[in-house]
């Protein structure tokens, strides 16, 4: 029954992957984020990941800050903070949020405010989504692992039997 | 590419405008052309109508003169004729006037003067007579009537009544005898004549009037006759005294001038009249019709003198007819019209036709901009597309990986492999259409980097040794000695055509084997020539020959070139010997180096009628082939355009069922000969060179397969020889044995083909294995046995025959046979890591134990990186800023590399870097300054490694990147292979200057 489970979480797991891919909010560098995951740092890619939510909300609200001030608009500062949130995106590979960022980047070089208030908004749609889909993805992953742990033996179990099967 | 877009977007739309204006232009050309036309016919009516009138007035003028000329030669004739007979009427007055009043009695009687008048008649030709009227006073009359014997009568013929004086003729000519004795004072005209003859003593005239018997017109002439001789200057009075009679003619000036006319030419082309106008209000007609017949338009006036001062007279003459039509003026400006308007028209006609080649001409252009910008949209469709394609196949492809990863049943293993086999299938092929879309839009660009060209070749051999191995394919490269080890060209191209040549010979080949062989282009093609002809000279025998022998190929099966066997093969590699120097001196010369490349198989060959179509893209020989062996057929249009491009040329022997045989030539540089050395270090996958100096027996029924040993031992540095079968082998060991004192070096090892050991020779490999159990060993050689698959058993059985040492497992790769050599020497050991230079293995051993600061300002970034470097087992240290940066860096410290983010707030990477090369060139100064003193020579300077982070790969920033002395840059997001890359280049000198 748990075993299943842990089959199911993973076939859930790599569903929303796939979903996500499809979408083309994640672009393969987020598997190449989950490439360097390996035993000496288990929890590396939520790790990164937690660092770039934290990150990326400061920046947000930055921009937003920066944005709403309607008089003067430091158009130059966001470009920064734009660039940053680039970086950091197109690191972890959310690429959605990262296109996005471009075209804000290219509303800011033009001081064009309403197209950076479009964008804005748009980014922080995309930065939602993306969040909650990846804390999902977490959540998932985390019950996989408890599941793992605790079907350990029976996982050894089946797999002693899968060779008389064969 | 969004900017590029609108770049284009923008050219597109200057062009319409360009169009749209032009158009424009041409449109009212257009529009405009027939009213050209019809202006240019009306200007072309008024210039002939000019010409006609220009004609027409000269022809006027001519006729003008021509009248002038006439009236006035009439003119002059009347006047003198008219003199004449005035002149002698003169003169008959004088003599009137002698004879009879100066001679007493009168010498003169009528019938004297009728007689000489008649006889003098052709002197007045004008004058139908003259007569003589004397002058009788009233008083005189009853005396001169008695005298005479009749009364004076007057002109009605009636006895005269009583007047104050007469003038009754008494004298007269002939033709007019009814009028003697006829009172001429009574007439009218003729008293007024009378009296005024009398008054001025000259010749006077009458105005016309119809004359008494002709009923002619005439005038009268009348003459005073003087009976005394005058005082000079006479008074009227005296005059009128003096006068004794007077002489008279009737001029007939209708019949006179009728004679005259008839007289002059052409006379009945003009109308005369002859006016008096001495009242010129009112012109008395003289001669001619009243009527208004001839041409009124045009008419001259002549002055006539007649000699009577009082009188005056005119000819007036007119053309009989009108003036006809000019027919050359009119025919010659119609024609001129009809030409004006022709020439015209073809004008107009060719306006009309450049208009429309022009109109063409802009559509055509038109269409050529939307088939350009359609051939554009291609390349961008296909470019987009398959990037399009790429991304998600990526996703696929990764998740299939993960899919691969998880523990799933074999069913659902193969299904994911079959997948992912097929995606990477899909991916291959969408690279190749993009390749093809890029050499059609002749976007494909040419490296010219130096590269060795033998290790390419092994690489691309070890791509396919598996699939070759599985099935039992001799694979095998031979590289001539004198095509140059490191050459300059594009070597990732290069290697696609051979790996697709390759590629399809592995896929269509079931057994036999595949040769790839490289050789200088004109050596080959003079070796094949030689070749070819004598084949064509004994054709019959060549074909004999091939039936009958064992092929002397590379697997010994018959290869759809006869060009390329072992006579060749040999020819190539003598003449190599022959005149080595001379030709490398030659090549040396000239920096280009042609190559031929032969990749023979023995295959199932491509049908005659297919074999045109080779080389269309999407084209398989037939149908079936794609179903049997899948591929799209697009790599070998591919593979000819590269070589094209490459300055060669691509062509094909191939035999069905035999197999094919792609030879291409390259165009390559040659490298700098200085450069060579450095290169080769850094270029050839630095095969070991502990071999150096061994020798080794091959021992090889096949001379080929024996070559391409040879070959790869040479390569190694290994001295070679081939003998044909072990027996000789042995013998030759033998005699080296017995030679042992000699410096003679005995073989290190003996290669030994597994298809010749296969065939037997047992008690030969007993006698060594013999002679190895003799304890013989110490020098005794290592056998090795080459084989292209091996089976359990039989390596059991190869084991207990004596070839303990290794078998090298074909196809031969100069990496291989040396790993496998080192396996059996156990020299060289210093092989490190770069065995296998890619993967995370590679990478691990660059980057192992090394102590790299990463420097991003960004946190996210910034743990990627270094989770990343972590993972290959890298000590990382992060800092956030430049100056933190310079912190750490602060001399001395024991950091191996530096990662540097380029953008950061407060200071970017380009100023810390520079910063941070400053103040180690401050170091290093000093340490010169120290060391020189010392005279040591201490290692190296202080540099670290400075690597960009950067995530725009514009090769400004990269070129700004080593301009702020760093040294290389990798691609954000880190990519294992990039970061590879990047890594190695300046990890691999690291041992080199610390050794």
């Amino acid at each position: 029954m748990l075993g299943l489970s842990v089959d199911r979480l993973r076939a859930d797991m790599n569903r929303l992957l796939a979903l996500l891919f499809h979408q083309g909010v994640l672009d393969e560098q987020f598997l190449q984020l989950q490439q360097l995951q390996d035993e000496s740092s288990p929890n590396f890619v939520s790790e990164v990941v937690n660092i770039y939510f934290h990150e990326s909300e400061k920046l947000l609200r930055n921009l937003r800050g920066l944005l709403v001030d309607k008089e003067f608009s430091d158009y130059k500062k966001m470009g920064v903070h734009l660039n940053q949130f680039m970086g950091s995106s197109s690191s972890i590979g959310a690429q959605r949020v990262r296109n996005v960022c471009v075209a804000f980047r290219a509303a800011t070089e033009q001081n064009n405010r309403p197209g950076c208030m479009r964008a804005l908004e748009l980014l922080e749609y995309e930065y939602c989504y993306l969040k909650n889909k990846l804390h999902e993805l977490f959540q998932i992953e985390q019950q996989r692992i408890l599941a793992a742990a605790v079907r350990y033996p029976v996982v050894q179990q089946q797999l002693q039997q899968h060779p008389n099967n064969a | 590419m969004g900017k590029k877009r609108q770049g284009y977007h923008m050219v597109a739309v200057r062009v319409n405008e360009q169009l749209g204006t032009k158009r424009k232009y041409s449109y009212i050309h257009i529009a405009s052309k027939p009213r050209v036309l019809g202006f240019w016919i009306m200007l072309m009516f008024f210039l002939s109508q000019q010409i006609y009138d220009y004609l027409d007035d000269e022809h006027k003028e001519r006729r003008k003169e021509v009248l002038v000329s006439m009236c006035d030669q009439r003119a002059r004739m009347l006047q003198d004729q008219f003199n004449v007979s005035v002149n002698h009427v003169h003169a008959l007055a004088i003599l009137v006037s002698t004879f009879r009043y100066y001679k007493d009695p009168s010498a003169i009687d009528q019938e004297t003067f009728a007689e000489y008048t008649a006889r003098t008649a052709f002197e007045r030709p004008m004058l139908s007579g003259v007569a003589y009227a004397q002058r009788i006073l009233n008083s005189e009359r009853e005396e001169f009537e008695r005298q005479h014997g009749w009364t004076i009568r007057t002109m009605e013929n009636e006895p005269s009544p009583i007047r104050d004086e007469y003038a009754p003729v008494i004298f007269s000519q002939e033709t007019v005898s009814y009028i003697e004795s006829l009172d001429m004072m009574s007439g009218e005209e003729d008293r007024e004549n009378i009296l005024r003859a009398r008054a001025t003593g000259k010749a006077v005239l009458t105005s016309p009037f119809r004359l008494l018997n002709s009923h002619h017109l005439g005038v009268v002439l009348t003459f005073p006759v003087y009976n005394s001789k005058l005082p000079n200057n006479p008074t009227v009075e005296e005059r009128i005294d003096a006068t004794a009679g007077y002489l008279g003619g009737a001029f007939d000036v209708e019949s006179l001038v009728e004679n005259l006319l008839g007289q002059l030419a052409g006379n009945q082309a003009i109308v005369v009249n002859v006016y008096d106008i001495t009242n010129s209000s009112d012109p008395l007609i003289m001669y001619g019709h009243q009527s208004q017949d001839g041409d009124m338009s045009l008419k001259h006036v002549s002055k006539l003198d007649f000699g009577d001062p009082f009188r005056k007279h005119e000819m007036i003459c007119r053309y009989l007819q009108k003036a006809p039509t000019s027919w050359s003026a009119l025919t010659t400006a119609f024609f001129l019209f009809v030409i004006g308007v022709l020439i015209g028209y073809m004008i107009y006609g060719a306006a009309i036709h450049i208009d429309k080649v022009e109109d063409d001409f802009s559509k055509m252009q038109e269409l050529k901009v939307r088939a350009e910008a359609a051939d554009v949209a291609k390349s961008q469709f296909l470019a987009t597309v398959s990037h399009e394609i790429r991304t998600p196949m990526n996703g696929i492809l990764g998740m299939l990986q993960l899919l691969l990863d998880t523990e799933l049943s074999s069913t659902q293993r193969d299904y994911a492999q079959t997948a992912q086999a097929c995606g990477e299938a899909l991916i291959t092929l969408i690279n190749e259409v993009l390749d093809r879309a890029k050499i059609e839009a002749g976007k494909l660009e040419l490296e010219a980097v130096p590269f060795d060209l033998r290790s390419i070749l092994d690489d691309v051999l070890s791509l396919f040794s598996e699939n070759s191995r599985h099935k039992g394919i001799e694979l095998a490269v031979f590289v001539s000695d004198k095509v140059p080890e490191i050459v300059v060209g594009d070597p990732g191209r290069f290697r696609q055509v051979i790996t697709n040549l390759v590629g399809n010979s592995v896929k269509f080949t079931e057994q036999g084997h595949i040769f790839v062989q490289v050789h200088l282009a004109e050596q080959a093609k003079s070796v094949m020539d030689v070749k070819f002809e004598t084949c064509l000279n004994g054709e019959s025998e060549c074909i004999a020959q091939s039936c009958a022998r064992q092929f002397n190929t590379l697997s010994g099966r018959q290869a759809a070139d006869d060009r390329s066997s072992w006579e060749t093969f040999k020819h190539l590699d003598d003449e190599f010997h022959y005149d080595a120097s001379s030709n490398t001196t030659i090549n040396n010369a000239n920096q280009s180096v042609a190559l031929m490349v032969c990749v023979e198989d023995t295959g199932i060959g491509i049908p005659e009628q297919a074999q045109k179509r080779v080389f269309t893209p999407f084209m398989q020989a037939d149908s079936s082939t794609s179903r049997n062996y899948g591929g799209t057929g697009i790599g070998l249009s591919i593979s000819k355009c590269l070589v094209e491009l490459m300055g060669g040329q691509m062509n094909f022997t191939s035999r069905l069922h035999i197999g094919s045989t792609f030879s291409f030539t390259v165009e390559f540089r040659r490298c700098e000969k200085s450069a060579v050395v450095d290169l080769k270090k850094s270029l050839s996958d630095d095969l070991p060179t502990a071999f150096k100096g061994l020798k080794a027996l091959v021992v090889d029924r096949n001379p080929v397969r024996a070559a391409v040993t040879r070959y790869h031992l040479k390569r190694l540095g290994i001295q070679a020889e081939a003998v044909s079968s072990i027996r000789t082998a042995v013998a030759v060991f033998g005699k080296y044995g017995s030679l042992i004192t000699r410096n003679e070096k005995l073989p290190d090892m003996f290669l030994v083909e597994k298809d010749l050991w296969m065939s037997g020779e047992e008690d030969s490999f007993t006698q060594l294995s013999k002679w190895r159990q003799n304890g013989l060993s110490y020098k005794l050689p290592k056998m090795i046995l080459l084989a292209t698959n091996i089976n359990g058993a039989e390596s059991d059985k190869a084991k207990a025959a004596g070839f303990a040492d290794t078998f090298i497992m074909k196809p031969l790769r100069a990496s291989m046979v040396a790993a496998c050599l080192q396996q059996v020497f156990g020299i060289g050991q210093k092989m490190h890591g770069r065995d296998a230079p890619n993967g995370s293995t590679g990478l691990r051993g660059l980057l192992c134990g090394k102590r790299i600061l990463v420097v991003d300002d960004n946190r996210v970034n910034r743990r990627v990186a270094a989770g990343a470097l972590k993972k290959f087992g890298a000590d990382v240290q992060c800092a956030e800023s430049g100056q933190d940066a310079l912190k750490w860096l602060q001399l001395p410290h024991d950091f191996d590399a530096c990662f540097m983010d380029i953008q950061m707030p407060e200071m970017d990477g380009f100023e810390a870097t520079r910063l941070i090369r400053e103040m180690e060139s401050k170091a290093n100064a000093q340490m010169n300054g120290v060391c020189t003193t010392e005279g040591t020579t201490r290692k190296s300077e202080w540099h670290i490694p400075i690597l960009a982070m950067t995530a725009d790969v514009i090769h400004a920033t990269l070129d700004k990147c080593l301009k702020y002395g760093m040294d290389g840059y990798v691609s954000k997001p880190f990519q294992e292979k990039s970061l590879y890359q990047a890594v190695a280049k300046f990890f691999e000198s690291q041992p080199v200057s610390n050794s």
